[in-house]
């Protein structure tokens, strides 16, 4: 092949192709078409169905008696590389079947991280333009990632942080309904149903039912209300909330409830408790996980470990045999330029 | 004090509870860590949620000079003119994990 052709092959594309060709006149025939079109999507076969796997290194790094387990939901093996991507494409799924999501409208959100890769990873391959209003201090990384999926980037104020981003995105929203998808993560059911429908029957189905606690960090709150919601039904299961202790933290993607806009999703009389984390407790439960166990994850997984290692030594005290189940949300390389990894 | 000669500071949205409800403030001091010590004795509490017990930056606080982080300049030592601008942003790679 000569470099004119190869050139060529590898030309960027424009969006519009996929999902976004025209399938037919009728409104109805046309959704399912999209919809089909969805399901064959080679990305979307590669979300949901993470290992989860259990912590016996750090079990034994922390002491724990022979009656309490830890385990861990590896999302960060989803193919955007975490568990936003099961978020992502329950909202396109559901704006496509209600209408909302029609062919040549744009995607738009408020995002500072994982649901924007997830967006934009499934934007590309399923030809949906998507647009995603950032706070100006999210990484260069994330910025870089976002871009080389061909999502277009706004940037919001950095000193308003994620709420500032929110703030925009509904101002844009609204100024062009025509032209928009609004996603809205942080208000929309299609989140819940994300893990209602996949996160918690895999962890139901993974643990044999035998789980006694599920620890999930509160962002858009989605995971813990909707796999939460799920095990509650099948179970007794005591679920914990994941949040910063403080309204200035560097946990990632976890907002602090009592001060932050609170997602219009969450209800607050789901959660048996709500844990305030340290960021540093959340980070040196991040490295340790990376040092003890070899999992190399992120920030908020770090909050989740750092919660369940509060919930052990209560337990421990009492007696109490435990399963514990945590969302390992993202990787570490998210985070390499951070202050997560640097040197103690 | 004079807004003039002054370093102005950019205050982030879960810290403007210390200072009033202030975005922007002033103080004064030679470098970076002479103005968050004004800063800490100026608007009580705030100094504790940007430096650790040992009185070193918390890994998760990003200060900016006129835009650049001072981590990539000479830190805290970092020496500042009249009219200098400091950000402080809580370091995130982005906004939403979980």
């Amino acid at each position: 092949m000569k470099n004119s052709e190869l050139s060529t092959q590898f030309a960027l594309p424009r969006t519009g192709i996929g999902i976004d060709a025209d399938f037919g006149d009728s409104a109805v025939e046309a959704s399912a078409a999209r919809m089909r079109a969805v399901e064959e999507s080679a990305v979307v076969q590669s979300i949901g169905e993470t290992p989860l796997v259990r912590l016996r290194r750090l079990e034994a790094h922390w002491r724990l008696p022979d009656s309490i387990e830890l385990y861990l939901k590896l999302e960060w093996v989803n193919p955007g590389g975490s568990i936003k991507d099961r978020t992502a494409l329950s909202i396109i799924r559901a704006g496509i079947t209600d209408g909302s999501l029609t062919p040549g409208r744009t995607l738009i959100d408020a995002t500072s991280g994982n649901t924007g890769i997830a967006y934009a990873m499934l934007g590309a391959a399923l030809g949906i333009p998507v647009t995603l209003v950032v706070p100006e201090s999210a990484s260069d990384e994330r910025k870089r990632t976002l871009t080389a999926y061909g999502a277009e980037v706004i940037f919001s104020d950095p000193y308003e942080g994620s709420d500032g981003a929110i703030r925009l995105v509904r101002e844009i929203a609204a100024a062009g309904t025509d032209r928009f998808f609004y996603a809205d993560q942080y208000n929309n059911p299609a989140n819940i149903l994300a893990h209602t429908r996949t996160t918690g029957p895999e962890i139901w189905r993974q643990t044999e039912g035998k789980l006694t606690h599920f620890v999930a960090a509160l962002g858009t709150t989605g995971t813990l209300m909707g796999a939460g919601s799920f095990l509650k039904t099948r179970g007794h299961v005591t679920l914990v909330g994941v949040q910063p202790a403080e309204a200035f933290h560097g946990i990632e993607g976890l907002k602090h409830l009592p001060t932050a806009i609170v997602p219009g999703i969450f209800n607050p009389a789901l959660p048996d408790r709500i844990v305030g984390i340290d960021t540093e407790n959340a980070f040196a439960a991040a490295r340790a996980l990376a040092r003890v166990e070899g999992f190399f994850a992120g920030s908020s997984t770090g909050a989740n470990l750092a919660a369940a290692a509060g919930l052990v030594v209560e337990l421990a005290r009492q007696g109490e045999p435990a399963r514990i189940v945590m969302i390992g949300c993202d990787a570490g390389s998210r985070y390499l330029t951070t202050g997560l990894w640097d040197a103690n | 004090m004079s807004t003039d000669d002054g370093i102005h500071v950019l205050i982030p949205t879960p810290l403007r509870g210390f200072t009033g409800g202030e975005a922007r403030v002033d103080v004064h001091g030679g470098t970076v860590g002479e103005a968050l010590e004004a800063l800490a004795v100026k608007f009580p509490g705030l100094g504790e949620r940007l430096h650790d017990e040992d009185g070193q930056l918390r890994r998760f606080v990003n200060v900016f000079v006129n835009g650049q982080n001072v981590r990539d300049i000479a830190g805290t030592a970092t020496e500042l003119s009249p009219g200098d601008e400091i950000g402080i942003i809580p370091a995130m790679a982005g906004g939403d994990a979980s």
